[in-house]
């Protein structure tokens, strides 16, 4: 048994935010205490209306070593952006 | 109510905010983790805020031009209010919790019971510090369950713990004339009242954290008259050291 306590990813919700966006991460023992300390820790100044937490290792990442093959093919796709179309005004969030 | 009854009856409440909080803030940087360190700080400066807002209250109705800077830096330990529990040291970190766990139970208790109080002011204090009260309630009983169903060490700790300040939490559930002129005038809480709810909460958790509740009822009283455990002095000699050496210091 390891004496660390696990570390979290903490994704709050702010007051005006669509989406939870990653606060940062923390130790916990178990996820109920990982939303409490998250919210000691994280929005204290009145930053969130909800909290996730999501132990670190249960996230899956692509590899560093598997960016150039990841991300350089889209940079020279400029057709993929969708600015050859007008946007009405009253459209929001795109 | 009396006014000289008025201003201890505010006096108590905080005092003991005042006093809970200079214990808590004896925590910071030395946390068992940096996570729990920042959640305690909260709750001291919960505690702070609460305190401001009682002693000030009690500076007004005192009269004497006493604001309430000097009645938290200026005051004897004789002449302070606050529950013995709360000016018990820290301990390890099953003691602080005890400790918090024991009066956040009757706190939240007390100021539910005050947010329908006849004076506003109290009913508005007691509201806004009753949101704050709830979660170091959560808190402290969680403390309390896992460090009493956690390992052997733990569990042993928070048992002596328990037992260790029984005989401190008592006092907060037994009335005296002030506390009876409050509960008439329908300003304070009924503090007999308060008993069975506060041992019916309180032994649900220690039950779940399987600790036993100590058996001696008997309860250590005279905090909330001013007589005081040997612990108070050298609290406020810290918390007041400041301003009895460059009296009224501002920066």
């Amino acid at each position: 048994m390891t004496s660390e306590w696990p570390l979290w990813e903490v994704f709050i919700r702010s007051q005006h935010g669509l989406a939870h966006k990653h606060a940062g991460s923390l130790h916990a023992s178990d996820a109920a205490m990982a939303v409490k300390n998250a919210r000691d820790v994280y929005t204290r100044r009145n930053e969130g209306v909800s909290i996730w937490v999501v132990r670190s290792s249960d996230i899956v990442a692509s590899s560093p070593g598997d960016r150039a093959a990841l991300f350089d093919p889209a940079q020279s796709k400029v057709y993929r952006h969708p600015t050859f179309f007008p946007m009405p005004d009253d459209v929001k969030h795109i | 109510m009396k006014d000289t009854d008025r201003f201890e009856f505010l006096l108590r409440f905080g005092d003991s905010a005042l006093v809970l909080a200079q214990r808590l803030s004896e925590w910071v940087g030395k946390g068992p983790i940096v996570e729990e360190d920042i959640a305690l700080t909260n709750v001291g400066l919960d505690l702070v805020g609460q305190a401001r807002m009682w002693l000030s209250c009690a500076g007004e109705v005192e009269g004497r031009g006493r604001d309430e800077d000097a009645l938290a830096f200026r005051r004897d330990a004789h002449e302070f209010r606050n529950a013995l529990l709360v000016e018990q040291p820290n301990g390890g970190y099953a003691d602080t919790m005890a400790r918090q766990f024991l009066f956040d139970h009757w706190h939240l208790l007390a100021l539910k019971a005050m947010e329908g109080s006849r004076d506003e002011r109290v009913a508005a204090i007691a509201a806004k510090s009753a949101k704050e009260v709830a979660y170091h309630v959560e808190r402290s009983t969680d403390w309390v369950i896992r460090l009493g169903d956690g390992t052997d060490v733990s569990h042993e700790r928070m048992q002596d713990a328990i037992d260790g300040l029984w005989m401190f939490a008592g006092e907060l559930l037994l009335p005296d004339a002030v506390d009876d002129a409050a509960a008439r005038a329908g300003i304070g809480p009924d503090l007999a009242a308060l008993a069975s709810p506060w041992r019916e909460a309180v032994g649900a958790a220690l039950a779940e954290a399987t600790i036993a509740v100590p058996a001696d009822d008997w309860a250590q009283r005279g905090g909330r008259q001013g007589r005081h455990t040997e612990h108070l002095g050298h609290l406020l000699a810290e918390l007041q050291f400041l301003q009895r050496a460059y009296p009224g210091a501002q920066w």
